[in-house]
């Protein structure tokens, strides 16, 4: 192996009282690709952002080549030789301009480049580029004619014509098909060869087993697991990842009651297996899976957000097919979505009217809102989870996480329903709410069918009857929640997901 | 009311961190929310004094009907910007409307009915497509509704190449316009009922007073009202709750559009003519008068009771500067620094994120 090109030693971040990084120390050694794996919220991008430059470290070193660094803006980092390639293609090009600026914008946007724009030296820089990267685009066109992997190529071309050091790469593969995915590899592949230590942020097995030479996990804010070495343990890095730290909670799986939703041969998307699945009332079903497993995607095709691609749904014996959320809801179908800051939460609305908004007309008579009626539920809701709060008419950003977390359960425990569909209930929740809102998922869920989506091994074993294994969009694995072994779930969780990604590259 | 009501419940419970910090916060708050109603107050009181026969019911009549037909369609305003939305086309709707009835009475001979039917159903169609526009086309509201107000100045001529239409008239195919604009139609911008005084209150400060608080009532008091500023405040949460957040976004550019054609039936009641020179401040008037609306009792988003408040404040101030002879042409200085007091009220010292735009 490689000096290391990068070594960060105890290095600390905060954000007020929330500890994002704890005394990372990590090194990375040129030559190499390290993958950085962590579920939401474990700080890796925390860490990215602070080594290309967006965040400062509250403490600790990061050195680069020997030398100390301290980036004060994204331009410092890129000049000290950290290139970062973001997630999302678009952010990396602007597509209306050709490639040429593309290729060349942060030349541009350097003092030193003077006032006019000078084309044909742009054009002949640009093609220079593309022809040391052997980038098979015109560089006179304009980037929105090219494909996304191309798009791709181009903003990591450009990342690359600075000499990075290190090459920081955010789920790059996250929208290319496999065979542009395959093209990106080649390129990873040469620029290892030429000493350019890369760090690669993935949830794709796939991708992970096709390019690592090293998986980094992490976990709350600290490294959980480093593996290297001949042969890498995936199914360890993975553990690492999702973490499972027995908390025994003594689920006792209740008698079933009827079946509520049969969801029979559905494909969620055209290129996905098909999947049966039946959901039974007081039976408390845990989807759990990788990210973009397509667990989100199911929550929504059962919400009236998207029809599936094939396959029926009956609700109750009757066939199910929502066009619209308010159709869902009218079945008895309700659906709290994952990120509630974008999905749920009303900013400008109190605690009470947050609770209320989707059965508004239960609290109305001739349309107008009994605002007695709505506040009185309003606390009984809140006595029922306990949410802690001044009143039933605090702001919701006065909050908490976890207690804003329980309203928007709250808004859809105020009703019975049928099939309650939760996805990832304990996001950016703190243990104590946690453990309150799957007390009351479990004790609510007599009459009703509950499908709860979770990434997170521990938070599935601690509310599930039974857990269900996505990915691919379908269903991998199943186990009763009983005895059962968290490294089989594990295994399942990270083998399937890469066996399936290999016979589709194939 | 009960924004602020609410409000009150949160300064009080405000964390309670170091003690000056507190009390400073409370000064804040209570500027934040009575600043604007203060300045009201303040303005009343020194034009009193300093104005000769400013504090006359005749004069405070004289205000509300300056104010009466730019109100209304601030109102309208408000609902669009309730849903996160914007229209601009409400000034182009209500000249245009103004053109039609006039255009119905005098060229077609219809009666006041027919007109003021027309007038409606012109408002609301325009309003259904600028909604379409946005939520099915993805225009975004600005534009969309720009391009319809281009749309309807031009529109709004073509009938009678320009001209203003007046009985009497003679119209492009040579003949003589011989309709009038009926008595009764005429009544809603000239009537006025005793009050008090004999003659004293205008008809289209009575519609004022009643639009306002239906519309008051309709965004306070009723789930649908409820429903639209969950909308303005978090568009992709509402629809998650199953709210049919494109049918409330239609419908709130129909009722803008409906109020706009209501203020420009008033503005043919009044002038007695369709003036082809006429409206042109109303919409910013109505824009200025719903955004200083944002920052009556601290709400930080649009609201019914700041709409009407602010569109009094505007028209309090200039009718103040006109009685203290100041020249005509400092009005829109007047108003537009006042909007921008009042915009750094809400945005700035509120720290609360406001809806639309």
């Amino acid at each position: 192996m490689h000096e290391a090109a990068c070594r960060i030693d105890r290095v600390e971040k905060a954000f007020g009282d929330n500890r994002v990084l704890k005394d990372i120390t990590l090194d990375l050694p040129a030559g190499t690709v390290t993958v950085l794996m962590g579920a939401n919220g474990a700080g890796k991008s925390t860490l990215v952002k602070i080594l290309s430059g967006v965040h400062s470290k509250d403490s600790g070193t990061i050195r680069l080549s020997g030398s100390e660094f301290r980036p004060e803006t994204p331009a410092d980092a890129i000049r000290a030789g950290i290139v970062t390639v973001h997630q999302n293609i678009n952010d990396g090009v602007i597509p209306d301009l050709d490639v040429a600026s593309n290729l060349m914008i942060d030349r541009l946007a350097e003092n030193s480049y003077g006032f006019l724009l000078k084309r044909s030296k742009l054009f002949k820089a640009a093609e220079d580029i593309a022809r040391r990267m052997d980038l098979p685009v015109n560089v006179r066109r304009p980037v929105s004619d090219y494909s996304i992997a191309d798009r791709q190529l181009i903003a990591i071309a450009r990342a690359l014509s600075h000499d990075p050091k290190l090459l920081i790469l955010d789920e790059p593969t996250s929208s290319l098909s496999a065979s542009e995915a395959e093209r990106l590899f080649s390129y990873i592949e040469r620029m290892r060869a030429e000493g350019v230590a890369v760090l690669y942020i993935s949830h794709r097995m796939s991708d992970i087993r096709r390019i690592a030479d090293r998986i980094v996990s992490m976990r709350d804010g600290e490294i959980s697991g480093v593996f290297e070495g001949e042969s890498l343990d995936y199914e360890g890095a993975v553990n690492a990842m999702l973490g499972h730290r027995m908390t025994d909670v003594g689920i006792v799986v209740p008698e079933q009651g009827k079946a509520v939703a049969e969801l029979k041969d559905i494909r969620l998307i055209p290129t996905a297996k098909s999947f049966s699945l039946t959901l039974r009332e007081n039976e408390i079903v845990v989807v759990t899976g990788l990210l973009g497993s397509g667990k989100t995607a199911l929550a929504q095709a059962l919400f009236g957000l998207h029809p599936v691609h094939a396959g029926s749904i009956r609700l109750d014996g009757q066939e199910f097919r929502p066009k619209s959320p308010g159709e869902a809801v009218a079945r008895g179908v309700f659906m709290s979505p994952k990120d509630r800051a974008n999905n749920a939460v009303i900013r400008d609305f109190d605690i009470t009217r947050n609770m209320t908004v989707p059965f508004l007309r239960r609290y109305a008579g001739l349309s107008f809102v009994n605002r007695g009626a709505e506040r009185a539920k309003a606390r009984e809701m809140i006595d029922a989870l306990s949410i802690v709060c001044q009143s039933e008419r605090d702001d919701i950003s006065t909050l908490s996480g976890g207690n804003q977390q329980k309203v928007m359960l709250a808004r859809w425990l105020a009703q019975r329903c049928r099939l309650l569909v939760l996805d990832e209930p304990f996001q950016g929740v703190d243990i104590r709410a946690r453990r309150d809102i799957g007390h009351k998922i479990r004790e609510t869920a007599g009459n009703r069918a509950t499908l709860v989506m979770v990434a997170e091994l521990d938070e599935a074993l601690e509310i599930a009857d039974r857990i269900i294994v996505f990915s691919e969009h379908a269903v991998v694995a199943e186990f009763r929640n009983e005895n059962v072994n968290p490294n089989d779930i594990l295994t399942a969780v990270a083998g399937f997901a890469a066996a399936n990604q290999t016979v589709q590259a194939a | 009311m009960t924004l602020n009501e609410k409000d009150a419940t949160v300064a009080q419970e405000g964390k309670p961190a170091r003690k000056d910090g507190a009390q400073s916060r409370n000064a804040i708050d209570f500027a934040i929310r009575f600043g604007f109603i203060g300045l009201l107050v303040g303005l009343v009181i020194f034009f009193s004094l300093a104005a000769d026969g400013f504090s006359s019911p005749r004069s405070a009549v004289f205000i509300f009907q300056s104010v009466a037909i730019t109100g209304i369609l601030a109102l309208g305003v408000t609902f669009t910007l309730v849903v996160g939305g914007f229209d601009l086309s409400i000034g182009s709707v209500a000249t245009s409307s103004m053109m039609l009835s006039a255009y119905v009475m005098v060229v077609l001979e219809q009666s006041a009915f027919v007109a003021i039917v027309a007038c409606l159903v012109m408002g609301a169609v325009i309003g259904f497509i600028n909604g379409v526009l946005i939520v099915k086309t993805k225009v975004p509201d600005l534009l969309a509704t720009l391009g319809m107000m281009f749309l309807l100045v031009g529109l709004q001529r073509i009938p009678t190449e320009g001209r203003s239409i007046a009985t009497g008239m003679t119209l492009p195919d040579g003949s003589t316009a011989n309709g009038t604009f009926s008595p009764f139609f005429l009544q809603m911008g000239r009537h006025r009922f005793d009050l008090v005084l004999d003659n004293l209150l205008p008809i289209s400060v009575v519609f004022l007073l009643v639009i306002g608080v239906l519309v008051w009532v309709f965004l306070e008091l009723t789930r649908h009202g409820r429903l639209m500023y969950a909308i303005g405040s978090n568009e992709r949460a509402a629809s998650l709750t199953g709210t049919n957040v494109n049918a409330y976004k239609i419908v709130a550019y129909m009722f803008s559009g409906v109020l706009a054609s209501v203020g420009g039936m008033l503005l043919a009641a009044r002038l007695g003519r369709g003036d082809i020179a006429s409206g042109t401040n109303l919409l910013l008037d109505a824009v200025a008068a719903a955004l200083i609306g944002f920052a009556v009792l601290g709400a930080a988003k649009p609201n019914a009771f700041g709409t009407a408040m602010g569109a009094l404040f505007v028209g309090i101030l200039l009718q103040g500067l006109t009685m203290m002879n100041a020249p005509y042409y400092t009005q829109d200085f007047v108003k537009g620094a006042v909007l921008v007091v009042a915009l750094v009220f809400t945005f700035s010292l509120s720290g609360r994120k406001a809806g639309g735009h």
